[in-house]
C-alpha cells in the first residue's frame, strides 16, 4: 500500500516535472508580455524532434567511437536548446513583434500564436509524415530500488531538471537586472522604453530562455516516453498551460507548483479510476478551480478602475 | 424629505480604509456637492451608492430602500443615474442607441419578443425611441442622434452622457467630475446646463467636482472629505472660509485668505 | 419587413433556393457539389453562432466545437433511436416515416441541449474575461470531447453511426433532397434570428457589454443575464450546426470536435471581422470553398490556412469587413435590407 503510494508519488513527480517545465515557459512569456504563447507546446514538440534528429545523426555517424550516452546527451542538449531558441526568436520577431509594436489588441496576438502552433504541428506532419518516430535510447537505465519502490536515473534527472529550472528562473527574474526589466515591462509596456530599458532585447531574452526550457523538456520527454508524434505538444501544451493558470499564470512558483499539481491529479486518477478518465477528471478539476479562483492560487487579480 | 440617507459608511480595501464613518443626508430636490483632494474617496462613495462596490460597513438608504449590496443595474432601476469622470459612452453605437440602452431595465418585452417581433415589441421599441428623441430634443441634441460619440466634440459628449443618465428618469443624478476635460467656455455652458436640468426636472443632483467655480455657483450644500473622512460641510460661503478645507487643499503654508 | 425591395429579395432568394432543390432532386447537381453546399451552410451557422459571443459581445470563446459536438450527438442519438434499427440502441421507437416531420425538431432539440451546455461557460464568464475565459472555454471543449470518448453507449472514441439510415427513412417515403433543404432552412433561420436580435434594443445590450461593460451594468443592463442569453444563443445555434453536420456525414466521432474544429470557427469569425454578420457569412463561404480547393494538398492545407489568418492579423486585423455590414460597402443594397 505504502509502496504503491510512494511509487505513484515518484511517477507523479516525474510526470509533473514535464508539465512544470512547460508551464514555466508559458509563464515567462505571459509574465513579460501578457501574451499566452499558444505555440509554446508545439515548440516543445519541435524541440523533441530536433533532438531526435541530432541524436539519430550522432548515433549513426559517430557511433564507431562508442560514444557514451551521457556525452551524446551533453552534445545534443545545447545544440537543441540553441536551435529551439532560434525558432522561438524567429517566431517572436516575425509574428509577434510587429503586432506588439503596432500596439495591436492582445486578441490578435493570441490568435497569431494559435495559428503558429497549427503551422508547427502540420508542418511537422508534412515533413516527417504521419507515422510516429521513436526516440532512440541514449543513456543506460539504472534502476535504484528502495524496498519495493523503483526509481530510474532518468526519473531523477527529470525531477532534478525541473527543480533546477525553477531555481534558475526565480533567481534570474527576481534577483537579476534583466529580471527586473522583465517584471517592469509586464506592468507598463509603453512607458518602459522611456526609462532606457531596451524592451526588444529583454523580450528576445525571454523567448530564448523560454524556448531553451522547452528544449530541455523536449529532450527529456523524448528520453522518458520515446514515442514522438506531431500532436504531442498540443495536448501536453494545453494541459501545462491550464496548470500554469491554475497555479496563477504570470507567477513563477505558481506555474511550477501548478505543473506538479496537475501531474499528481493525473497519476492519482489513473491509479484510482481508469486511465481513460484521466484527462476528463483532470480537466474538470481544473475547470472547477478556475471558476472558484480564476487568477489561480498565486495569481494577482487585476481590478478595473471606474 | 430625505432622499438619500447614508449612515456609518465605511469601505476597506484590504489594509486601506478608503472611506470611514460617512454620514450623508440629502433632501429631495437639492443640488449637493462633494469635494476633496485627489484620492480622498469621492468616487469610491459614488461607486458604493451606484452599487459597484459593496460597503464594508454602514447602510445606504435610498428613497426608503436599503441599497447596499444591490447590483448596479438594480440600483439604476430604483432611480439613480450616473455619469463618469472619463466619459463612458458607447462610442461605436449611435447617440440614440446610447440613450435607448439606459432604459434597458424597462424595455417592457421579454427576451423572446425580439425574435418574434410581436405587437408589444414594436409598441415598446417605439415608446423608447420616441422618449429618447424627445429627451435629445430637450437638450437640442436631436440633430446628432445618429452620430457616433467618438466623432463629437468633448463638450457635446458630456451632454450626451448626462442625457443618457436622465433617460432612465432617475430621482438622483450622480455627476462625477462633469467639468473634467472641458474648456473654460464649455464649463460655463455646463454650469448653465446643470442648473437648467435641476430647475426643469424633478430631480436631486449630487456632484463631485474639482473646479471650484462649478461647485460654488451651483451647489446649495457641500461636503468636503479628505482621506475618506468628512472634514467639513456647509453652504459654499461657509466652506470657502473653513480653515480645515483650506488646509486640506493648500497645505499649511496657504493662509491666502487670512 | 414590409417594403417591396425586401419582399423581392426574399422571393428572389426563395426561387433560387427552390431551383437548387429541384435540380438536386433530379440528380442534376453533382453529389459532391451538393455536399459542399451543405458544408457551406453548416459552416455559416457555426461561424455566425460564434460571432454572437466573439463578435458582438467581444469575448474570447475558443472551444465552440464542444457545443457543436453536444448538438451533433444529442440529435444523432435521438434520431437513430427513434427512427432506425441500430446495433447499439435497438429498434426504432417510432415509425421511420415520421422522420419527415420530426427531423427539424430533433435538430432543434440538439440545439436546446447545446444551449444548456453553454451555461458551463456562461456562469464563469460573470467573473472572468479575456485570457482566463478563453482557457475555461478550451477546458470545456476538452471536457466535452473526453466525456464523449468515454461514453461507450454512443461508441466512445470509435464514433457513432446510423444517421444515414435516418435520411433513408425520409427518402423512402418521398425522394427529396432533405438535408439540402434543412441545411438551407436553418441557415436562413439562423441569420434571421441573429439579425432580429441585434437590431433590437434588447440585443444591443450585448454590444454595450463589449464596448464598455461597466457602463452597461451601471446603465441598467443586467450584464449577467445578457451573458447567459448570449452564450446560450451561441451554443444553441452551434448545436444545430452540429446536428446537421452529423446527419450530412452520417457518422460522428469525438475527435471531429476537437480544438482544431474550434480553431476553424475562430478563423472564420476573425477573418470576417468581429462585428459583422454578413462578414461571417461571406467568410464561412470562402473558408469552406478554400478547404475544398486545398483538399488535394491534404496536410499543407493546415499550414496554409493558419498562415492566411496570420497575414490577416498582421495587415488587416479588423478582418475583411471590420465592423461593417454588406450594405455599408454597397450602399445600393440598403434598399433591400437594413442592418442597423
Amino acid at each position: 500500500m505504502l509502496t504503491t503510494l510512494l511509487q505513484n508519488i515518484i511517477n507523479a513527480l516525474q510526470w509533473g516535472s514535464f508539465y512544470s517545465m512547460i508551464a514555466l515557459g508559458y509563464c515567462l512569456v505571459y509574465g513579460v508580455l501578457r501574451l499566452i504563447n499558444f505555440a509554446h507546446g508545439d515548440i516543445f514538440m519541435v524541440a523533441a524532434y530536433i533532438g531526435f534528429v541530432i541524436v539519430g545523426f550522432l548515433l549513426k555517424f559517430i557511433t564507431g567511437s562508442g560514444m557514451s550516452g551521457w556525452l551524446i546527451l551533453a552534445i545534443t542538449l545545447p545544440i537543441t536548446m540553441f536551435l529551439t531558441s532560434l525558432l522561438g526568436v524567429f517566431i517572436e520577431r516575425v509574428a509577434y513583434r510587429p503586432l506588439r509594436e503596432k500596439g495591436a489588441h492582445r486578441l490578435y496576438v493570441v490568435i497569431t500564436a494559435l495559428m503558429v502552433g497549427l503551422i508547427l504541428e502540420n508542418g511537422n506532419l508534412a515533413v516527417f509524415g504521419a507515422s510516429n518516430r521513436k526516440f532512440p535510447e541514449i543513456i543506460d537505465k539504472a534502476v535504484y530500488t528502495f524496498g519495493n519502490v523503483r526509481i530510474t536515473n532518468l526519473k531523477i534527472l527529470v525531477i532534478v531538471a525541473a527543480i533546477v529550472t525553477f531555481i534558475f528562473l526565480q533567481t534570474v527574474v527576481n534577483r537579476s537586472k534583466i529580471g527586473m526589466a522583465m517584471r517592469a515591462i509586464s506592468y507598463d509596456k509603453f512607458g518602459i522604453p522611456l526609462m532606457g530599458i531596451p524592451v526588444n532585447k529583454v523580450v528576445v531574452f525571454t523567448f530564448i530562455v523560454g524556448s531553451s526550457l522547452a528544449a530541455v523538456a523536449g529532450i527529456l520527454f523524448g528520453m522518458s516516453y520515446p514515442v514522438l508524434d506531431p500532436y504531442m505538444g498540443m495536448i501536453i501544451g494545453w494541459k501545462a498551460f491550464i496548470a500554469a493558470v491554475v497555479g496563477g499564470i504570470g507567477d513563477i512558483k505558481g506555474a511550477f507548483l501548478g505543473g506538479f499539481m496537475l501531474g499528481f491529479i493525473e497519476i492519482l486518477v489513473v491509479s484510482f479510476f481508469s486511465s481513460n478518465l484521466k484527462d476528463l477528471i483532470a480537466f474538470t478539476i481544473l475547470l472547477i478551480i478556475l471558476v472558484i479562483k480564476p487568477t489561480g492560487f498565486f495569481g494577482v487579480a487585476k481590478s478595473t478602475k471606474i | 424629505m430625505s432622499l438619500v440617507k447614508i449612515t456609518d459608511l465605511t469601505q476597506r480595501f484590504g489594509g486601506l480604509t478608503a472611506v470611514s464613518d460617512l454620514q450623508v443626508d440629502l433632501e429631495e430636490g437639492g443640488l449637493y456637492g462633494l469635494i476633496g483632494p485627489n484620492g480622498a474617496g469621492k468616487t469610491t462613495i459614488f461607486n458604493m451608492v451606484s452599487g459597484f462596490y459593496t460597503p464594508t460597513e454602514g447602510t445606504i438608504n435610498f428613497d426608503g430602500n436599503v441599497i447596499n449590496g444591490k447590483k448596479p443595474h438594480s440600483v439604476t432601476a430604483l432611480g439613480i443615474g450616473r455619469t463618469f469622470q472619463n466619459i463612458r459612452l458607447w462610442h461605436d453605437m449611435t447617440v440614440l442607441d446610447n440613450i435607448r440602452l439606459s432604459q434597458h431595465y424597462h424595455l417592457g418585452y421579454s427576451v423572446f419578443e425580439p425574435f418574434l417581433r410581436t405587437k408589444n415589441y414594436f409598441k415598446n421599441e417605439k415608446r423608447i425611441e420616441d422618449k429618447s428623441m424627445e429627451l435629445l430634443g430637450v437638450f437640442n441634441l436631436q440633430d446628432i442622434a445618429h452620430e457616433y460619440p467618438k466623432n463629437l466634440p468633448y463638450g457635446i459628449q458630456r451632454r450626451v452622457e448626462i442625457a443618457r443618465a436622465l433617460a432612465a428618469e432617475p430621482k438622483l443624478l450622480l455627476l462625477d467630475e462633469p467639468a473634467a476635460g472641458l474648456s473654460s467656455a464649455d464649463v460655463v455652458d455646463l454650469i448653465d446646463h446643470i442648473r437648467w436640468i435641476h430647475d426643469n426636472f424633478d430631480i436631486t443632483i449630487w456632484m463631485i467636482e474639482h473646479q471650484m467655480e462649478v461647485i460654488m455657483n451651483l451647489c446649495q450644500y457641500i461636503k468636503v472629505i479628505d482621506f475618506g473622512k468628512t472634514i467639513a460641510e456647509g453652504t459654499p460661503d461657509e466652506i470657502q472660509k473653513n480653515p480645515q478645507v483650506i488646509k486640506a487643499y493648500l497645505g499649511d503654508e496657504g493662509d491666502i485668505y487670512a | 419587413m414590409g417594403n417591396f425591395q425586401q419582399k423581392s429579395l426574399f422571393t428572389g432568394g426563395g426561387i433560387v433556393f427552390a431551383l437548387l432543390l429541384v435540380l438536386a432532386k433530379f440528380g442534376m447537381i453533382d453529389l459532391y457539389v451538393q455536399s459542399v453546399i451543405m458544408f457551406i451552410g453548416i459552416n455559416i451557422i457555426f461561424a455566425t453562432s460564434l460571432s454572437i459571443v466573439n463578435g458582438y459581445m467581444g469575448e474570447f470563446s475558443c472551444g465552440h466545437a464542444g457545443f457543436m459536438a453536444v448538438g451533433a450527438y444529442v440529435s444523432s442519438v435521438l434520431s437513430v433511436l427513434l427512427f432506425t434499427e441500430n446495433s447499439l440502441l435497438g429498434g426504432s421507437l417510432l415509425p421511420p416515416s415520421s422522420a419527415i416531420f420530426l427531423f427539424p425538431f430533433i435538430i432543434l432539440i440538439g440545439g436546446v441541449v447545446a444551449a444548456f451546455a453553454g451555461l458551463l461557460v456562461a456562469f464563469p464568464s460573470f467573473k472572468t474575461r479575456d485570457d482566463y475565459l478563453a482557457i475555461i472555454t478550451i477546458a470545456v471543449n476538452f471536457i466535452i470531447v473526453t466525456a464523449l470518448n468515454n461514453m461507450a453507449f454512443v461508441g466512445g472514441s470509435r464514433g457513432f453511426m446510423g444517421m444515414k439510415k435516418v435520411v433513408y427513412a425520409m427518402t423512402d417515403v418521398v425522394k427529396l433532397p432533405y438535408m439540402l433543404f434543412w441545411v438551407g432552412t436553418f441557415v436562413v433561420l439562423t441569420i434571421f434570428l441573429i439579425r432580429r436580435f441585434f437590431t433590437s434594443t434588447y440585443g444591443k445590450g450585448i454590444i454595450a457589454i463589449k464596448q464598455d461593460e461597466v457602463a452597461a451594468e451601471i446603465m441598467s443592463v443586467d450584464t449577467n443575464k445578457m451573458k447567459i442569453i448570449a452564450f446560450m444563443f451561441s451554443s444553441g445555434l452551434a448545436g444545430i450546426s452540429g446536428g446537421l453536420f452529423a446527419h450530412v456525414i452520417g457518422y460522428v466521432n469525438p475527435s471531429s470536435f476537437s480544438i482544431l474544429k474550434s480553431t476553424e470557427a475562430l478563423v472564420m469569425v476573425y477573418l470576417a471581422g468581429m462585428g459583422s454578420l454578413s462578414g461571417s457569412v461571406i467568410s464561412a463561404i470562402l473558408f469552406t470553398i478554400l478547404l475544398e480547393i486545398l483538399r488535394p494538398f491534404a496536410i499543407l492545407k493546415w499550414v496554409i490556412i493558419p498562415l492566411i489568418l496570420i497575414l490577416v492579423m498582421q495587415f488587416r486585423p479588423e478582418g475583411l469587413m471590420g465592423d461593417k455590414e454588406l450594405p455599408d460597402l454597397f450602399p445600393k443594397l440598403k434598399k433591400y435590407y437594413k442592418f442597423k
